[in-house]
């Protein structure tokens, strides 16, 4: 099976945010990265598909050059090469932009199965890899928690709200957009690590893909959210915090 | 063109509850731009639903009707509502943000040169043209988007941002609309629907739950969250990755896709307040959040606050318990 994995680099997760002077995105000096959670697992998954069925995996990544550090991890944990796609400023694209380059840039690569993660933890828009198999002309499935070979294609099971799931079977070449915390990661070893440097990455100006069209959405302005509940904030020592709040849990919850 | 057309959810005859919010998203849209309200629900032989729509003030109403989308596939939906859609041409359709929503709307937004503004939390007109709100970085900040192509705006409305309670009721026609599917345009085969494990805790139940998140950073810390709970007499709950890691059972997980609480009071210990948490637990009538960044989104719905180290305040906040409690 070849698999192909798009990883998307991301700001992380306990990075305290900032507005940028433009109020267009967020300040991005001393901000560290560090690969989108689900696509970790997008990762893991095929990586653990390659060692079940054989075959090479592929990482995908759009985005400046801070992306090589995540490359070279992905790399490291032993996806096969990789391509990156250089884009200076990913905001400068749309969903479909980005969708746009991300397919052009594997479609020559007649994969079996493109993994991406369910959603971007910065942009959260859970849709690329939606748009991608759609540009692609192939099947896809969403929120996918397992995949298993089948006759003629795959089975896997989609994760549904309220506990519920589904299994659904598709031909093969296919796109899934995988779920997070389905398996447990890997690390990457010594060996891994040494490896990834003399492992192909083959890089693409973003201009080569023609995805710099025209935006059909386009992101104004970000900020912080207005408080819409009045919260008490509780200060002082834990301890006095901790007094403080089980006075109000005694007279105003009355839990105690 | 014109019009909003607002696409409701429904699975096996049961509506999807998002989708009158969806609806009500659709009904402040069309008044704010002045345009006709439509509502479109797609299945096969959905009578008694057509009957319910029928019952909202709306412009018209659409039954997408063919055997080919009864069970739903994102092949056949996409088929079905991009016919619809180019029937109708209207200026914004709009959906719940669903799962299944978030499996085919990207995919009918791109027939039409679209992208989909997903999971708005609200919206206001600007010029004559709609600014949509929708969150970054998991609900940490805001931004507002606005569609710059021509054509149907595609927007998805998330869980618990409008209120179904808006809706005006009156009577409306509905159109039957019969798409042309063919079998062969639908590639995936879905199975039944399942559930995993039997529910052998009811944290529905609960007055009191203390719910755990990564903030915890390992299993072995769970337990000086375990001590809260007893000493408030409350069952624990976590947010999803403490159940993925195996630190506690799924059954114990409280968001989207595991339980919906409403206790008398929850307490969020290093959580921070993800929509799919929020949607599970907002509904309680008090709520406390422990965190050390101030700038959680947990703290937009929580009554009472503190930001501080969970492995300093909690176990501060158990020994105050104690004493009050005299145990
Ligand atoms: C389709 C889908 C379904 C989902 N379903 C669910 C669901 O049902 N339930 C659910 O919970 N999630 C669900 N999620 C995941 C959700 O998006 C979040 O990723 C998850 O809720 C985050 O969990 P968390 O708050 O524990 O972890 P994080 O987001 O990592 O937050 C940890 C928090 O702990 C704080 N912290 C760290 N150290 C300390 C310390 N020492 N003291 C105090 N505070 C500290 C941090 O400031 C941070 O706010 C779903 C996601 C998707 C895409
Ligand atoms: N710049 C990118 N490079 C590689 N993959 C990406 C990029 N942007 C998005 N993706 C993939 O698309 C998924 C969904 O992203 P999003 O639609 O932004 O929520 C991510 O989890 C990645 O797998």
């Amino acid at each position: 099976m070849k698999i192909i994995v798009a990883i998307k680099q991301v700001p992380s997760r306990d990075a305290n945010v900032k507005v940028n002077a433009a109020g267009k995105w967020i300040e991005e000096q001393d901000l560290n990265y560090e690969i989108n959670e689900p696509d970790a697992y997008a990762l893991e998954e095929a990586l653990q598909l390659k060692e079940k069925h054989g075959g090479e995996v592929v990482a995908l990544c759009a985005g400046p050059d801070r992306v090589s550090q995540t490359i070279r991890e992905a790399l490291a944990k032993g996806a096969d090469r990789a391509i990156h796609i250089e884009a200076d400023d990913l905001n400068a694209l749309d969903t479909l932009g980005v969708a746009k380059m991300l397919a052009a840039a594997v479609k020559a690569e007649n994969a079996d199965l493109i993994l991406t993660g369910l959603q971007s933890d910065d942009l959260g828009l859970g849709q690329t890899g939606v748009v991608m198999a759609e540009l692609l002309g192939i099947p896809h499935g969403t929120i996918i928690m397992q995949v298993e070979k089948s006759d003629g294609g795959i089975r896997v099971k989609r994760e549904l709200e309220d506990g519920w799931f589904q299994h659904v079977e598709m031909p093969l070449p296919a796109l899934l957009t995988i779920q997070s915390g389905i398996s447990k990661l890997r690390y990457a070893t010594l060996m891994g690590i040494k490896k990834a440097k003399t492992k192909e990455v083959k890089r693409i100006a973003a201009s080569e893909l023609g995805g710099l069209a025209e935006k059909a959405v386009s992101l104004d302005k970000v900020y912080m959210p207005h408080k819409q509940k009045q919260t008490q904030m509780i200060g002082g020592s834990p301890a006095e915090a901790a007094k403080t709040l089980v006075e109000k849990l005694k007279f105003e919850v009355r839990v105690i | 063109m014109s019009g909003v057309l607002v696409v409701l959810e429904q699975r096996a005859g049961q509506w999807n509850r998002m989708s009158w919010e969806a609806l009500a998203a659709g009904q402040q849209l069309a008044a704010e731009t002045n345009q006709p309200l439509m509502a479109a629900v797609v299945g096969d032989g959905v009578d008694a639903l057509k009957g319910e729509l029928g019952q909202k003030k709306l412009a018209r109403g659409y039954a997408v009707e063919h055997a080919l989308v009864k069970e739903y596939t994102a092949d056949g939906y996409t088929a079905a509502l991009e016919q619809l859609v180019k029937k109708i041409a209207p200026d914004f359709v709009v959906f719940p943000h669903t799962y299944q929503v978030r499996d085919f709307a990207p995919k009918l937004a791109t027939r039409f040169g679209q992208g989909l503004i997903a999971d708005v939390i609200s919206f206001h007109v600007d010029g004559g043209k709609p600014v949509f709100v929708r969150q970054l970085l998991q609900g940490k900040l805001n931004a507002d988007y606005r569609q710059t192509a021509s054509g149907p705006c595609f927007v998805s409305i998330q869980a618990g941002a409008f209120r179904a309670d808006a809706l005006e009721a009156g009577s409306t026609e509905v159109e039957v609309f019969a798409p042309q599917i063919d079998a062969a345009q639908i590639r995936n085969k879905p199975g039944e629907l399942f559930r995993e494990s039997a529910q052998t805790v009811d944290l529905s139940a609960a007055p009191i739950i203390v719910s755990v998140g990564r903030g915890i950073k390992e299993k072995e810390n769970i337990g000086i969250a375990e001590e809260l709970a007893q000493a408030l007499g409350a069952e624990l709950a976590a947010s999803r990755p403490i159940c993925d890691n195996g630190w506690l059972p799924m059954e114990r997980q409280v968001g989207s896709s595991g339980q919906t609480v409403s206790p008398k009071l929850y307490v969020a210990v290093g959580i921070s307040g993800a929509i799919q948490h929020l949607v599970g637990m907002k509904g309680s009538k008090a709520i406390v959040a422990i965190n050390k960044d101030e700038n959680a989104p947990i703290f937009e719905v929580a009554d009472y606050g503190i930001v501080g180290d969970l492995f300093e305040v909690v176990p501060a906040l158990t020994k105050a318990i104690k004493e009050a409690k005299g145990i």
